[in-house]
């Protein structure tokens, strides 16, 4: 293998970390309950917040509210400590937390103070609103799975991110460019050769780099899941319907 | 960060998913069949320009464990040579970690395909006798399929039998000295997917043994593989209009709930398939002097008919002469 374009270094696999933030909400240190905290927050706001508005039609306002008003009732009374791996997979039991979260507050006809413990977080909720925007094909999901077909979109943009810095700071960034053209192309007409002759590499060249950065990309994406999920099971399972055709 | 669209989500999902052959001589193809364990994708062996099967993990699990089951699977298939078992040419570690191996791509269809293509029941016990040889021949080298059913029989496109996914196969403890030797870091499990325990079921229902279903692993012998042969041998007869009561015999004996009933190896469940074919009296049947003598002048066909011909021809010329 050419070590030039093993980002990870050849001896690397995956995934490269037991950290599960799901695990760590259950520590007695508060430092540790904060940092499992930000990173389960960190992944499913977005999913959260566009299902508030998916399913309980909730308009952006409300729908900034209510999440924002979910993971902070979440962290200040400790929920996901309460999270139980054998009745169900983490994605499921914080959903129907959420529902019943947005269903108490509509019942009590409340309007949520804004903020709370998750003030501090710059959530995107305007680029999440522009997102709702763009779906086209919602309609046909039930609200479960658009959850699910959210949060693997949110997965997978956040893994593009983190494989972007990683390339930067590896001085790789032209293996993000060719990953990026190539794998998140709009057109169809990009190839191998075409991209060779744009970047001035050999054919091989562009071959090798753009699995160096698949390969990175791949390890990115299943670092994030073992962050949020609890058990060997649940990994394996998400990992299954993340990386497999499962998902609708 | 940038908002991914549908068609970009697909793309990655299906980029992240495929296997990274960058460091082998295979090129990827496309997703072949994706099961519990391992999913299969055709490649191109560059080398020697030819298609192959490969098995890649599913899983992004790397513990030695799970290592070890695959190189285990690939390399009791490997000693598996017989021509209906598919051979495997390489096995090896993707960059991720994950093993795979590879085999020799078959073009065909599976047994239930196949049947489904109004194929006679003739040629259909002549395949699944093929089937049962193979069987019969991983037995004597002391492993057992148990997972036996017709989506895992392959026919080829001139006609071959080749039983496919060995995944959870089981090994025998008394190998001989060699076969022991070779596979000498396999002992510690009794199974190529992994440590099975007793209570653990393994396999398909509707073509496991009653002991399989009940999780009897130590109980496991060459008889399970007899008794899904049998479950087989049932569908393949299921939708045939005319079916002999010893054919019926053969396939009711071969799915026995006792072990003790059945035939006690593949090898004498393919003997009887033989007698089938050749209108012999089965060991499963005993048959009345009826149906003996009707097997005996449906044998022997022409036979009859021409000793019919030759006494009509007599009668008539005893007949003219005496007018």
């Amino acid at each position: 293998m050419d070590p030039d374009t093993d980002i990870g270094g050849p001896l690397h696999k995956f995934p490269v970390t037991n950290h599960s933030a799901i695990a760590a909400a259950r520590s007695d240190d508060q430092l540790v309950r904060r940092r499992a905290f930000d990173t389960i927050l960190a992944s499913y706001w977005k999913p959260a917040y566009k299902y508030i508005r998916f399913k309980w039609q909730a308009d952006n306002e409300d729908a900034k509210d209510l999440t924002q008003g979910f993971f902070a009732n979440a962290f200040e009374k400790n929920h996901f400590a309460g999270y139980d791996a054998a009745k169900a997979s983490f994605q499921t039991f914080l959903r129907t937390c959420l529902d019943g979260f947005v269903s108490n507050e509509r019942k009590a006809g409340r309007r949520l103070k804004r903020g709370g413990d998750v003030d501090h977080y710059q959530l995107d909720f305007v680029a999440a609103e522009a997102e709702l925007a763009a779906h086209t094909s919602e309609s046909a999901l039930s609200p479960e799975d658009y959850f699910h077909r959210e949060w693997v979109r949110w997965m997978f943009t956040m893994a593009v991110d983190a494989l972007r810095r990683s390339c930067d700071e590896a001085g790789r960034m032209v293996h993000f460019q060719l990953f990026e053209r190539y794998d998140l192309r709009d057109d169809a007409d990009v190839s191998y050769a075409s991209l060779a002759r744009e970047f001035g590499l050999e054919p091989a060249t562009v071959n090798n780099y753009l699995a160096a950065a698949r390969r990175e990309f791949r390890k990115i994406v299943l670092e994030k899941l073992r962050e949020v999920t609890a058990t060997d099971e649940e990994f394996r399972t998400e990992a299954r319907s993340l990386l497999g055709v499962d998902v609708k | 960060m940038k908002w991914l669209s549908d068609t970009k989500l697909n793309r990655l999902r299906t980029i992240v998913g495929e296997p990274d052959f960058t460091s082998t001589k295979y090129t990827f193809v496309k997703e072949l069949a994706r099961g519990g364990m391992g999913t299969v994708y055709l490649a191109e062996d560059r080398e020697l320009n030819r298609l192959v099967a490969i098995k890649v993990l599913n899983t992004p699990e790397v513990t030695d464990d799970v290592r070890k089951r695959m190189v285990r699977e690939a390399q009791i298939i490997a000693r598996l040579e017989h021509p209906g078992i598919v051979p495997v040419h390489d096995v090896g570690t993707l960059p991720d970690g994950r093993v795979f191996y590879a085999m020799k791509f078959v073009r065909g269809s599976r047994l239930d395909e196949y049947a489904a293509q109004n194929s006679s029941l003739r040629d259909r016990l002549r395949k699944f006798q093929a089937a049962c040889d193979a069987v019969a021949f991983a037995h004597a080298h002391g492993v057992i399929h148990r997972d036996l059913k017709p989506q895992n029989i392959m026919i080829g496109s001139f006609g071959e039998v080749l039983v496919l996914d060995w995944g959870v196969a089981k090994i025998k403890p008394q190998m001989d000295a060699d076969e022991r030797r070779l596979n000498s870091d396999l002992r510690s499990s009794a199974s190529i997917c992994g440590n099975t325990s007793n209570g653990t079921i393994i396999g398909t229902p509707h073509y496991m043994s009653p002991e399989q279903a009940r999780g009897e692993i130590d109980q496991l012998d060459e008889r399970a593989d007899v008794y899904s042969l049998g479950a087989v041998l049932s569908f393949l007869l299921k939708d045939q209009a005319k079916v002999s009561k010893a054919a019926e015999a053969v396939s009711l004996k071969a799915t026995a709930r006792e072990k003790e009933g059945r035939y006690a190896s593949a090898s004498e469940l393919s003997l009887d398939i033989g007698r089938l074919l050749d209108a012999e009296p089965v060991s499963a049947y005993r048959e009345s002097t009826i149906e003996k003598v009707s097997r005996w002048v449906s044998k022997n066909r022409f036979l009859v008919l021409l000793v019919l011909a030759y006494l009509l021809m007599r009668i008539f010329f005893a007949f003219t002469s005496r007018r």
